[in-house]
């Protein structure tokens, strides 16, 4: 049985302007122990997925509406609130975005540490505070400064103990959500080196939310390449980074990065833009922009071909004869 | 502080000396002769030129002697503070009702943004806003009192007689806290820490009780406070209605009889309310929010930051590691 299987899943925020298709039809499995890396532009429904495995898809406008998301069996969609609070935290937890905003402003690190602690652990008020201390000692930051409240931090120290607050109950899945992109560089490596090693410690699934290849690379087994809502390309780090066959989008992400020992004046993007998500394309999504793209792709949305063991790829292209 | 307090004087002074009305006529009626009336005008220094009688008000001032009133002979300073215990409760009473029904109110209607209930109590509190007080103070009189016979409609002497003057300025102050309140909680509850919040599996009642309200708290205590202070001397309305014998009563009465020194003493002791109410207000607010506490906290940090310069080497690694 697989860690987490997410099965169909289609979430959508219905605002007043129209439908907004976040996520569509999508299926990805993570087993014990591995991690998953997300990779896509901006909009292209990443956080959206994980805040449908919390169920803290803002509602309204946000609404799940088909799949399943079987964590460790049981279908989270279907627990009751108060058994799902017992697993936000305790056995799923997330890291979020921005450091800066994730941290409640007028408590200690020290109250917000605690407060989980206290919430999935039984432990008396000191007990809570002593594991706070070593939490923080954990990611690399002096206890002493338990007392100390967000605003005296730096991003980076404030991304730390958001950290310390994701692993404070030893989750078995956890879910970063670009959990480096509102630092520095050499902050980004700190605290990447730092979930590396705690990752291994602490034996903790992960879901690595980013759009940064070079993350991906160093910390993910899997990776799934979405795009417009969809999982386009799904498979283990050697099919992504050093398959043969790709999906045109997936080419078009790597050809992207710029290569150190080619001298080059001009990036080469993927032309034209993410389609607007309240207007998706009839057929394949990706097929404005995509240059093998014929008539077939304008009006069939293609399903996932597994071309290898595990490598899924959603494209016509690499459907099998007959 | 002291400044303000000057300036409030100057200003007052300046009011009652372009005011009409002569306060000797008013005093002695209509019948006294010219001589009686030109004594009793030197009697009370009327005739001094208005810069002296400033100095000489600001000078007895600063002795603590706010005057003695034209009408009772008694020091301005006793009449006032015999009634200040009544206006104080008055004004106690209505702002908790304002704080108690507007603040819960306010995160109702923002936890169900768009409800029946928020939109229901939203209309309500634009009413409540809306009305003047004595109105809805006489439409209380009206069917608590004259039609079902609840409570009094007049004075002030035990807590039966409490109820209607307070919730009249209660809930007109809870008006307005409830708009406070409802959209001081949206803009927290779109805050990231929020969802950090519920990730962490707490329950919807704590996320809001302790994560968002505190948060929300800086605007809603600053309007409790102007509240607050428009009671102490705003009320005098309130208090006519109900003939409640409190400072706002003791004014108006003043006003009429052209009782310079009381009206002078009871702005004064508004006007030092309302002072000494923003004042708390701004102390609670380094108690709301830690992040205004380390602005006026400056030095202390100045001399910690120099204790950790001389150990950062060791922690430095200590942060790295």
């Amino acid at each position: 049985m697989s860690l987490l299987d997410i099965k169909n899943l289609t979430i959508h925020y219905e605002t007043d302007a129209g439908c907004v298709e976040a996520v569509n039809d999508v299926n990805l499995k993570l087993e014990k122990g591995e991690t998953l890396g997300l990779v896509g532009e901006t909009g292209a429904g990443k956080t959206t997925i994980a805040l449908g495995i919390m169920r803290l898809v803002p509602d309204p406008p946000g609404v799940i509406k088909n799949g399943e998301i079987f964590f460790e069996g049981k279908d989270l969609r279907t627990l009751r609130e108060k058994d799902m609070r017992k697993i936000r935290g305790g056995r799923i937890s997330m890291i979020f975005q921005d450091p800066m905003t994730s941290l409640n402003p007028v408590k200690t690190v020290e109250e917000q540490i605690t407060e989980v602690i206290r919430l999935h652990q039984k432990l008396s008020k000191a007990e809570a505070e002593r594991k706070a201390c070593e939490m923080l000692e954990l990611v690399g930051i002096n206890a002493e400064r338990i007392t100390d409240y967000p605003h005296q931090f730096s991003g980076g120290m404030k991304q730390r103990v958001v950290i310390a607050i994701a692993l404070a109950c030893n989750p078995e899945l956890l879910i970063a959500d670009e959990p480096t992109t509102a630092l520095d560089v050499t902050i980004q490596a700190q605290v990447i080196e730092m979930m590396i090693k705690l990752k291994n410690d602490l034996q903790t699934s992960m879901i690595l939310i980013t759009h940064d290849l070079g993350v991906v690379a160093e910390m993910c087994d899997k990776v799934g390449i979405m795009y417009a809502g969809e999982i386009v390309e799904y498979g283990t780090l050697e099919d992504i980074f050093d398959g043969e066959q790709h999906h045109p989008y997936t080419v078009g992400l790597f050809g992207a990065i710029p290569n150190l020992d080619v001298e080059t004046d001009r990036l080469t993007p993927i032309e034209g833009l993410m389609p607007d998500p309240m207007n998706l394309p009839e057929g394949c999504n990706f097929c404005p922009r995509c240059k093998y793209a014929d008539e077939h792709c304008k009006t069939a949305n293609p399903v996932s071909h597994e071309v290898g063991e595990g490598h899924f790829i959603k494209c016509h292209r690499f459907a099998k004869e007959g | 502080m002291i400044p303000v307090m000057l300036g409030v004087v100057l200003v007052i002074f300046v009011m009652l000396s372009l005011s009409p009305g002569d306060p000797a006529v008013q005093m002695l009626g209509p019948d006294a002769t010219p001589e009686q009336l030109e004594e009793l005008r030197d009697d009370l220094g009327l005739n001094d030129p208005f810069l002296v009688r400033y100095v000489k008000y600001v000078w007895n001032l600063l002795h603590g002697d706010l005057g003695t009133s034209y009408t009772t002979k008694q020091p301005v300073a006793k009449e006032i503070f015999e009634r200040f215990p009544t206006t104080l409760l008055f004004t106690t009473l209505a702002c908790i009702v304002g704080a108690i029904v507007g603040i819960l109110f306010g995160i109702v209607s923002a936890v169900k943004q768009y409800t029946w209930f928020d939109n229901v109590s939203r209309v309500i509190a634009l009413i409540g806003i809306s009305v003047p007080s004595f109105w809805l103070g006489l439409m209380f009189i009206i069917w608590f009192s004259v039609g079902l016979g609840w409570f009094p409609s007049s004075g002030f002497y035990g807590p039966k007689y409490w109820v209607l003057p307070s919730l009249t300025v209660g809930l007109v102050q809870a008006s307005n806290v409830m708009r406070q309140t409802r959209s001081a909680m949206l803009d927290v509850v779109r805050q990231d820490y929020i969802r950090t919040a519920r990730a962490k599996g707490q329950s919807e009642m704590k996320v809001i009780f302790s994560h968002e309200l505190p948060n929300a708290l800086i605007p809603i205590v600053t309007v409790l406070g102007m509240q607050f202070g428009r009671g102490m001397g705003g009320s005098i309305i309130s208090e006519q209605v109900f003939a409640i014998p409190g400072i706002g009563m003791l004014m108006t009465n003043a006003i009429g009889n052209l009782n310079y020194p009381v009206v002078q003493g009871g702005v004064l002791v508004i006007a030092l309310s309302f002072s000494i109410v923003n004042l708390l207000i701004d102390i609670l607010y380094a108690f709301i929010d830690p992040r205004i506490k380390s602005l006026y906290s400056g030095k202390k940090r100045v001399r910690k930051t120099k204790n950790e310069f001389v150990r950062e080497p060791g922690k430095e690694s200590a942060a790295n590691g």
